[in-house]
């Protein structure tokens, strides 16, 4: 038998390593202060970003960008109104 | 909801961008379809601007200058009235100071006041934004249960965050304006905390 993989879900990205190697990673991220979501049964792991890195970049009040799909997939980022006031609005169905 | 003033300060330098915290493009359709937005409309099924901007709850707004700097944090607020018999928030407090801020007739918020106003995250709520990853991407792959117990947790974490307590119900299959979103939104609101939180002024 194979030896069963770990999935590091690592800045929104996934990426598939040796079972050993990612229980060692989400342990390492979390000794370097970063908040990580284990999951032994499921063989993945879910590496966030610590709170001071967050504050710190709302705390300078340039607004966080980013990059996201309308309906038809296409990729809208936020920076591209630099020169026009945006009002941003995080809404949802629920 | 917010088409109404995208049209209307259009002339001004201005655009609306919407995000939807939802569980998939599908969920979000049926609102933007019937908005017919002429401004960006986006869909975040990971929570990305949830995590980037600290949002907890939605309606969540915030207003950004030409030079891409936060002058007003977030707040609660709503485009329309629909919704104000049930959330006591009326909408055309916030329009009014949004009209007279991009016609350039007020100025925002002071930097110094903006951040006083700001809420920023705990290493906690954090933790619990990244349980919710977790569970996102267990979700997409189809492990509906394990996905469950990642929610939980998430919940327990951060129990003042809905885009993490009831943004997950359609995820676990929970109706979110059903009889388990009434009863927790009346043990919260019971034990003193408001389900939503407009900024003082």
């Amino acid at each position: 038998m194979a030896e069963p993989g770990f999935t590091l879900i690592d800045d929104g990205q996934a990426v598939e390593v040796a079972y050993g190697d990612g229980v060692e990673r989400a342990g390492h991220a979390q000794r370097a202060g970063r908040p990580v979501a284990l999951d032994l049964d499921e063989r993945a792991a879910y590496l966030g970003v610590p709170a001071s890195a967050r504050a710190a970049a709302l705390a300078s009040l340039e607004a966080p960008d980013f990059t996201l799909p309308g309906l038809d997939g296409r990729p809208h980022t936020l920076s591209a109104h630099r020169g026009t006031k945006v009002l941003l609005v995080a809404y949802a169905s629920w | 909801m917010w088409q109404a003033i995208q049209e209307e300060l259009r002339g001004f330098g201005f655009t609306v961008v919407t995000v939807a915290l939802d569980r998939s493009p599908e969920d979000a359709r049926p609102w933007i379809e019937a908005a017919k937005p002429t401004h960006p409309s986006l869909i975040d099924t990971r929570h990305l601007v949830a995590d980037l901007y600290n949002v907890v709850n939605v309606p969540t707004i915030v207003w950004i200058d030409a030079r891409g700097r936060i002058v007003r944090p977030n707040d609660v607020a709503f485009g329309t009235d629909t919704f104000k018999h049930i959330t006591g928030l009326e909408a055309a407090k916030h329009l009014g100071a949004l009209r007279a801020w991009v016609r350039g007739e007020a100025q925002p918020l002071a930097e110094a006041r903006t951040r006083a106003l700001q809420s920023l995250p705990t290493e906690t709520d954090q933790r619990a934004r990244a349980e919710f990853g977790l569970g996102q991407w267990l979700v997409e792959r189809g492990r509906a249960e394990a996905a469950a117990r990642h929610f939980e947790r998430a919940g327990e974490l951060a129990p003042h965050d809905f885009t993490i307590r009831r943004g997950t119900m359609p995820m676990r299959g929970i109706d979110p304006m059903g009889p388990t979103f009434r009863e927790m939104l009346g043990a919260w609101t019971k034990a003193g905390n408001p389900y939503y939180r407009p900024l003082p002024e």
